[in-house]
């Protein structure tokens, strides 16, 4: 697949808060690019200076190679699905759709023709006439999904598209937002704090945190192969311990030497050890903790163990119910090829698990 | 859960100054509106009902001449606030965050009008311009714009700056967006700060007092030297009537705009 | 050929601010440097600037004579001021309280009489308060009359209370409106009871809005000069008719030009006194 858009070095500062620390990423015609990160870490600020809202202080945005920088916002063919949604509240629904294409001075006609199509694909056509405070949540999401859309253009930006609404109406506006993506082929990028949602809709996701880029790659390599310390602890849960490269294995101080992939990395070298809960053994292993608590999430349980010489708790989840109880000692351990060993120079370096 | 809140409980002796302030505000009004309707001439003692004051008003000449002199500057003057006031207040909510300039432009709704008044004056007299309804017209602008832009940016506090963005987004330009996005939400608080413009100029007393030309003067100058001479039935009549307006205006303006929010 | 992006927002900032500014600055702020600049220059002989500097219009200010005057005037003010408060504060309170369509009923109610004619307001009151008036022949028939209301700094009072309520009642109504309802809930939850909790709660809370509607009486109260000539039948002279004199009669600009700057230095005194409570009512909330 081709690049769409090139984003290279790009930073911004607003006084002493650096919202977008050198940048850099590609976004691939026609995929959905998610931007992930907590809350303040930049994705608005991302959004907004591809858009035209805001103007970076270093480095370069290409769309299609070209310039797009030197573009005020109303001649980029960009179009941005604000978090508010920003619907014009003193027009009619249809009105707020034809909105994008009268200022492209397009043929009255042609205008109806496509504000009742794209009105049909969102399924608001019997709501043309309302006024956006006549609407539901949803029904509110969907009209600035549409005037968005109508536009045709080449890269559409959605804020926290759906962030706004309750859990049920979500779940149907993902599934939703991912069939629209695929009939009208254009180019995607959503922002979200909600790594679930990020999952489930994106080709590729770009984890970001405090204005920088940790990771970028598609949802399964992202679970699979953190890069960053930051990237395992935020995606997922994850048992992380810190130590050094010894003997085949990760020393950590006061637990000893821990099962963990380091081949290729020096002896003495710091790294991070993070081990998925789902990949930790009950009964066998290397370590011994003790049960601080079971819960029972139908098809899985979790249990907490306390193990002397690690800091928090360690996660375990197993199939079904578990056969442990509050207080018991027992050994726990996992295969070298189960955990992913992170560098400390952020570098992921050899891994076991399945791709 | 309508729980009952405690502190709520107990306020019976607050009634008392409650009920006694709207006494004190509509007791005098009442007695001007009843007495203008007595056939006596003293003013104090009922002789029978009679609207023969009201005929009175209507032959005077020079309330007549205030009142197309008042309207003249009050519209006028309304017309050049609004506009001004409304730009202002976009540029001050959007284009500047010069705290200098945001109190420069409240500074005539805060300044004691006697103060704004003496300045026009020797203002006025400095550059050697000559005094008529035009002075009147430019020293009423200078405060019905401090209260136009006010309003507007009360509502332009609540509107949201993604609205205009939408509109950038969607591929309109600056002027297109000021035009059929920001004018339309700001609406509401235009018409409400031209009205509040409106009315004060209708009323205003001091700055005229010392801006006007003695052969052009406003209606509240006629009522001055009128009511400078005491007590007389005519102004009772005049005086109900201007009520009538009054109220009338305010109560549609609420109707129309709920003044009150924005106050 | 497209304008820069800095180019499109000074354009921007220029349209939209750039003529009420203009204005502003011919009809307002040179005038007021005007006012300011004659403060130190001597009238002349047949009224007019001669431009000579000198100190002795603000020596003026502390001649016995005019010094009357102003503590007169202050007192005037003070006493109308803490009238407005005492009255304004129970009537917000209980506006802020009302259920919502009466609570709209009752402030349009405070406000409309402002929206009528200053001087028709003055005169009711001449009619009120005239010897041969309602208020007096009330007193007559109950063998109390006749008194001399009219002409007094009592009638005074009366009248600029009448005129400056409202702009007491509004601040105060929409500063104890904004106080979260919950603030007091918890206030009787720990155990106060209504008097504890309003002088520990409410009260300090809407100090802001108790500055914001001194303000709004106390200054133009002082500068008034209608009500103190026909309320008070000139027998009482205040700060506002002693500018208005120097203006329009006597024609000593300068002299004139010092008390507006007084009126103003109170203003702004005020101003920050009143920012500074502001301030610490954000803080503490
Ligand atoms: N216009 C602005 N002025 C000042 N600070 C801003 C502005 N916009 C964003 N920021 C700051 O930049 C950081 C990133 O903000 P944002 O991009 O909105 O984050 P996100 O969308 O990921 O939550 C935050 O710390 C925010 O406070
Ligand atoms: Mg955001």
């Amino acid at each position: 697949m081709n690049t769409l858009i090139s984003i290279e070095g790009v930073s911004r500062r607003f006084g002493d808060v650096t919202a977008l620390d050198s940048v850099s990423l590609d976004i691939r015609q026609g995929e959905f690019f998610a931007l992930l990160g907590p809350s303040g870490c930049g994705k608005t600020t991302l959004l907004r200076i591809l858009a035209g809202f805001e103007e970076p202080d270093a480095g370069s945005v290409r769309l299609d190679g070209a310039d797009l920088l030197a573009v005020p916002a109303h001649r980029r063919p960009v179009n941005l699905m604000f978090q508010s949604y920003a619907l014009f509240p003193h027009m009619s629904v249809e009105k707020n759709v034809a909105y994008g294409l009268e200022r492209e001075k397009l043929p009255r006609q042609e205008i109806r023709r496509r504000v009742s199509e794209v009105l049909e694909t969102v399924g608001l056509a019997a709501h043309a006439r309302r006024r956006p405070h006549q609407l539901s949540g949803g029904q509110r999401q969907r009209v600035a999904l549409a005037r968005a859309i109508v536009k045709r253009p080449r890269l559409l930006l959605l804020d926290e598209p759906l962030s706004a609404l309750d859990k049920k109406v979500r779940a149907e506006m993902q599934l939703e937002l991912k069939r629209l993506q695929h009939d009208v082929g254009i180019t995607f990028v959503v922002v979200t704090h909600d790594q679930e949602e990020a999952m489930s809709l994106a080709d590729r996701i770009a984890v970001m945190q405090g204005g920088r880029v940790e990771q970028i790659d598609a949802p399964v390599a992202l679970y699979d192969r953190p890069r960053t310390p930051f990237v395992a602890d935020f995606i997922g849960a994850n048992n992380l311990f810190a130590g050094t490269v010894s003997g085949g294995g990760l020393e950590v101080s006061g637990l000893g030497v821990l099962p963990a992939p380091t081949a290729g990395l020096p002896e003495g070298a710091q790294a991070l050890l993070a081990v998925r809960p789902e990949r930790v053994r009950l009964g066998q292993g290397t370590l011994t903790g003790t049960v601080v608590d079971v819960s029972f999430y139908g098809g899985v349980s979790h249990v907490a163990l306390s193990v002397p010489g690690h800091g928090g708790h360690v996660l375990v989840a197993t199939q079904g119910p578990a056969r442990v109880e509050t207080g018991t000692e027992i050994e726990l351990g996992w295969d070298a090829a189960d955990g992913v060993v992170i560098a400390a120079d952020d570098a992921a370096v050899e891994n076991g698990a399945p791709v | 859960m309508a729980r009952r809140e405690p502190a709520l409980r107990g306020n019976g002796w607050l009634r008392l100054p409650f009920w006694l302030t709207y006494l004190f505000l509509y007791a005098p009004i009442a007695v001007l509106v009843v007495m203008s309707f007595n056939r006596n001439k003293t003013p104090y003692s009922w002789g029978g009902f009679s609207l023969d004051w009201y005929g009175r008003l209507a032959e005077n000449s020079s309330l007549r001449t205030g009142l197309v002199n008042t309207l003249i500057v009050a519209l006028g003057s309304t017309a050049l606030s609004t506009v001004l006031g409304t730009l202002l207040a976009v540029g001050l909510a959007r284009h500047t965050r010069s705290r200098v300039l945001d109190a420069l432009s409240t500074l005539p709704a805060i300044l004691p009008d006697l103060v704004l008044a003496i300045g026009l004056l020797v203002f006025y007299s400095a550059i050697k311009m000559t005094l008529g309804l035009h002075s009147v017209l430019v020293a009423h602008t200078v405060f019905g714009m401090a209260f136009v832009t006010a309003v507007v940016r009360a509502r332009l506090g609540h509107a949201d700056t993604s609205l205009e963005e939408a509109s950038q987004d969607l591929g309109a330009t600056p002027y297109t967006t000021f035009i059929k996005v920001t004018l339309p939400t700001l609406a509401p608080g235009i018409v409400a700060g031209a009205l509040l413009a409106f009315t004060l100029s209708l009323d205003e007393f001091v700055i005229a007092f010392f801006t006007h030309a003695p052969s052009q003067p406003t209606l509240p100058i006629v009522i001055y030297s009128m009511v400078r001479f005491g007590v007389t039935p005519e102004i009772n009549a005049l005086a109900t009537l201007l009520l009538a307006v009054s109220f009338t205006v305010v109560i549609v303006a609420q109707r129309l705009t709920k003044l009150t929010e924005a106050l | 050929m497209t304008p820069s992006p800095a180019g499109r927002r000074a354009a921007a900032r220029v349209a939209t601010l750039g003529p009420g500014f203009a204005f502003l600055t011919v009809f307002l702020l040179v005038p007021l440097a005007l006012v300011l600049s004659y403060t130190v220059f001597r009238r002349g002989r047949f009224g007019g600037i001669v431009y000579e500097p000198t100190g002795e219009n603000f020596a003026r200010l502390a001649d016995p004579l005019y010094l009357d005057v102003v503590l007169g005037s202050v007192r005037l003010a003070a006493v109308t001021t803490l009238l407005a408060l005492l009255l304004g504060y129970p009537t917000a309170y209980m506006i802020a309280r009302l259920p919502g369509r009466w609570k709209a009923i009752a402030l349009v109610a405070v406000v409309l009489p402002f929206w009528t004619n200053f001087l028709i307001r003055t005169y009711a009151w001449i009619v009120l308060l005239n010897s041969q008036g309602p208020v007096n022949s009330g007193l007559e028939a109950l063998g109390l009359g006749p008194v001399e209301l009219l002409y007094t700094d009592g009638a005074i009072v009366a009248g600029l209370l009448y005129a400056y309520l409202p702009l007491m009642i509004l601040p105060l109504y929409s500063a104890i409106e904004r106080l979260d309802p919950q603030l007091r809930e918890a206030s009787a939850n720990l155990g106060a009871r209504p008097a504890r909790t309003f002088w520990s709660v409410t009260l300090p809370l809407s100090l802001p809005g108790v500055l914001t509607g001194c303000v709004f009486v106390f200054v133009p109260s002082l500068g008034n000069f209608v009500i103190p000539e026909l309320l008070g039948g000139g027998r009482r002279i205040m700060v506002g008719n002693l500018i208005r004199d120097q203006f329009l009669k006597a024609r000593d600009w300068p002299f004139g030009s010092v008390l507006a700057l007084a009126v103003i230095a109170v203003l702004v005194l005020l101003l920050f006194a009143q920012a500074w409570a502001g301030r610490r009512a954000g803080r503490n909330g």
